[in-house]
């Protein structure tokens, strides 16, 4: 069991679980949109594509059978450990 | 008419609503008219097996009812029986996607608890068959307490069995206390687990095409080449395979007024008919198929689900000037016609966001520039090649486009910075897996998009170009007198002329401007109207426009001509758009003064700088 590190400094193809997320320092609809694809605590992911520009933003992430783009100061927002 | 009962079709984004939509009501669909409403309201006729019509409307794609975006609002304020001068559909059809279903089966739970007549479409169930799944409907009927029919909405699978469960609903609409709870949240995800699991029947690996295909067209280095590349044959392709047809549809107009001419004798209705009708509308039929070869490639890179990862890429250079990804489609949307672009706006969820995008949408390079700018360049611009399989008429298509959207940035970035100030907007989206485009659903959006073109032919440029004639042909010239100078209209222009001389526009353009306001492709129209009524004899009629616009204009002036277009906001469709979108005339106004100030700034730099360089 690993330390929770943010989601932004996770590597890609790393599976990983969603420990905590900061929700007060998301806008409220971007909390909202988040935990209706099922962006939350517990949630198994992993980072499946980076964009190439500017600190690698956007994200893909993998979750169950989807792929969600996030930026990377949502995932900023949110703690991680390894599975 | 009779009041018909109403079905809605809901679900989340990218379940196959849109394609259902489509197999169930065929082509009898009526996307509402764009003044007036404040939805874009897709709704179509169907029959139910009793042989009763009904309405069956196609609602925005939610996660939620707790609306986190302008469309989300839509649904939920339909569903929910809240949306003035909507009736409340008295029978849902939950779509969820068979190949995922925790994610999909939250919002269908959501949407059952209501305690509303439903029936689910588990929908794309092939697609979760070459993704290894096997769903049982029946298992999941159980636990949703509703009906749940597998469907393939793009092979028309399914669909009597849904429609056979639609009728079933109807015979008795009263309230019936829903099997499942009304649930928070977390509680409806979880149960939304267990349901999936527990219909799930077999999972094997399968082969999972979308990831390998990403790992290409995500990849950081060769997704934005491949992108930039697909935009350039995009643009080439609009110009050189419209070509054949655009010059049939020539012909076809050429052998009309031969016609006319042939059988009626001189008059003035005659002159009527050639000159303002044939002559007039026809330049502008003309451009159809390019604007059919735009839309064909949008629909099939929104349809096969590319679009998003178009988006994806896109994000950190929108993010440069303030905005994100999902401002990435409406935009590109805007490249076909700037009504959708900002009708689309709407599943922004951040208001500053969403107006910047408003704002700028106009000056993406919308299908009814492409008559301006094709028959300027066809006039002007020599057709040779300047390297393998690039034309240099292509090229300067490009670079008008390049020249719209480098505006746009542009213009984006200095709003985020002063007007539209606020915090940075996000980017959440779900990307869909990839899919086969179904031709019907093609054919289907293709025809729709042609018969908006149409319509308008048929009456805005219809009725400005009349006008036009009517002005451009009273009072009757003095003989040895120009019939153009004569006119109302012609002193009209020589008042107008003053304004814009000093940036390189001739007379004949300023005449030409006064109707495009309505809408930008008028100018072809009347300029081709003007020189027709122009013309001395019937030869200089049968000239044709281009070889007029050779003889009559520098090129300074023809490229001064292009730059007023790339800025200029002559659409009152749009301009009323925007009214609507903002609820006011505060931005519409400043949108189109901006907008002009810019198309008189970069024409006249344009004219100044060509005629510097001895052009």
């Amino acid at each position: 069991m690993t330390q929770p590190f943010t989601l932004d400094i996770l590597e890609p193809r790393q599976p990983a679980e969603i420990v905590t997320v900061d929700w007060a320092a998301l806008v409220p609809e971007e909390a909202k949109r988040l935990r209706a694809l099922g962006i939350e605590e517990g949630a198994e992911i992993e980072i499946a594509h980076r964009g190439i520009f500017g600190g690698r933003d956007p994200l893909a992430l993998k979750l169950g059978r989807m792929v969600i783009a996030v930026r990377r100061s949502h995932a900023a927002a949110m703690t991680v450990r390894l599975r | 008419m009779s009041r018909l009962r109403t079905a809605a079709l809901v679900g989340n984004p990218n379940a196959g609503k849109s394609a259902l939509f489509n197999a169930l009501t065929g082509a009898r669909q009526k996307i509402a008219n764009y003044p007036g409403v404040t939805v874009e309201r897709k709704a179509g006729r169907m029959l139910l097996p009793s042989g009763e019509p009904i309405v069956l409307l196609d609602l925005p794609g939610s996660y939620s009812l707790d609306a986190a975006s302008p469309d989300e609002q839509v649904t939920r304020d339909v569903i929910l029986g809240q949306f003035a001068g909507e009736a409340t559909p008295g029978m849902l059809i939950v779509v969820v996607d068979a190949a995922n279903l925790e994610q999909h089966l939250v919002f269908a739970q959501e949407v059952i608890a209501l305690g509303r007549p439903t029936v689910v479409a588990l929908n794309m169930v092939d697609l979760a068959t070459r993704d290894g799944l096997v769903v049982d409907a029946d298992a999941l009927s159980e636990a949703l307490g509703v009906p749940v029919l597998p469907t393939v909405a793009v092979r028309k699978k399914g669909l009597e069995e849904l429609v056979q469960a639609l009728g079933a609903l109807g015979s008795h609409d009263v309230r019936v206390q829903p099997r499942i709870k009304r649930l928070g949240p977390s509680e409806r995800r979880l149960s939304a687990r267990n349901m999936a699991r527990g219909a799930i029947l077999s999972r094997s690996v399968g082969h999972r095409l979308h990831m390998s295909v990403d790992k290409l067209l995500l990849n950081p280095f060769l997704g934005p080449f491949f992108l930039l590349a697909l935009l350039f044959v995009i643009f080439q392709a609009v110009f050189a395979w419209a070509t054949p047809f655009a010059d049939a549809i020539d012909a076809g107009i050429s052998t009309l007024i031969g016609l006319v001419e042939a059988n009626m004798s001189d008059s003035i209705v005659r002159q009527f008919v050639t000159q303002g009708v044939l002559t007039g509308v026809g330049s502008v039929i003309v451009f159809l198929p390019q604007i059919v070869i735009l839309f064909a490639f949008i629909l099939v890179m929104e349809q096969s689900g590319y679009m998003a990862r178009a988006a994806f890429i896109m994000d950190r250079l929108m993010a440069a000037v303030g905005l994100s990804g999902r401002s990435f489609i409406p935009l590109l949307s805007s490249f076909a016609c700037a009504i959708p672009g900002i009708m689309a706006t709407r599943s922004i969820a951040d208001p500053k966001d969403r107006l910047t995008t408003i704002l700028v949408a106009p000056l993406m390079t919308c299908s009814a520039r492409l008559p301006v700018y094709a028959v300027i360049i066809a006039a002007f611009i020599p057709a040779i090649s300047v390297g393998p399989g690039i034309g240099l008429q292509g090229l300067v298509l490009f670079a008008l486009y390049i020249a719209g959207i480098v505006g746009a940035m542009v213009v984006a970035l200095v709003l985020r910075r002063s007007i539209a100030k606020g915090a940075a907007s996000g980017f959440i989206m779900e990307m869909p897996r990839y899919q086969m485009p179904a031709l019907r659903d093609l054919l289907i959006g293709l025809w729709q998009r042609a018969f908006v073109f149409l319509r308008r032919a048929g009456t805005i440029i219809f009725t400005a170009t009349i006008a036009l004639w009517v002005l451009l042909s009273f009072p009757q010239a003095e003989p040895g007198e120009s019939q153009v100078d004569a006119s109302v209209a012609g002193r009209i222009a020589t008042g107008l002329n003053v304004v814009l001389e000093p940036i390189g526009f001739n007379r004949d353009i300023s005449l030409a401007l006064i109707p495009a306001m309505a809408a930008r492709e008028v100018a072809v129209s009347a300029l081709a109207t003007t020189y027709a009524v122009d013309a001395e004899d019937e030869e200089g009629q049968a000239k044709g426009l281009i070889p007029q616009l050779q003889a009559g204009w520098s090129l300074p002036t023809a490229l001064a001509f292009l730059a007023w277009f790339v800025f200029a906001p002559q659409c009152l469709s749009t301009i009323a758009v925007a009214r609507r979108e903002t609820n006011g005339w505060k931005w519409p106004l400043f949108m189109i003064a901006y907008l002009f100030g810019l198309a008189y700034i970069f024409a006249g730099l344009t004219y100044w700088t060509a005629v510097a360089a001895g052009l």
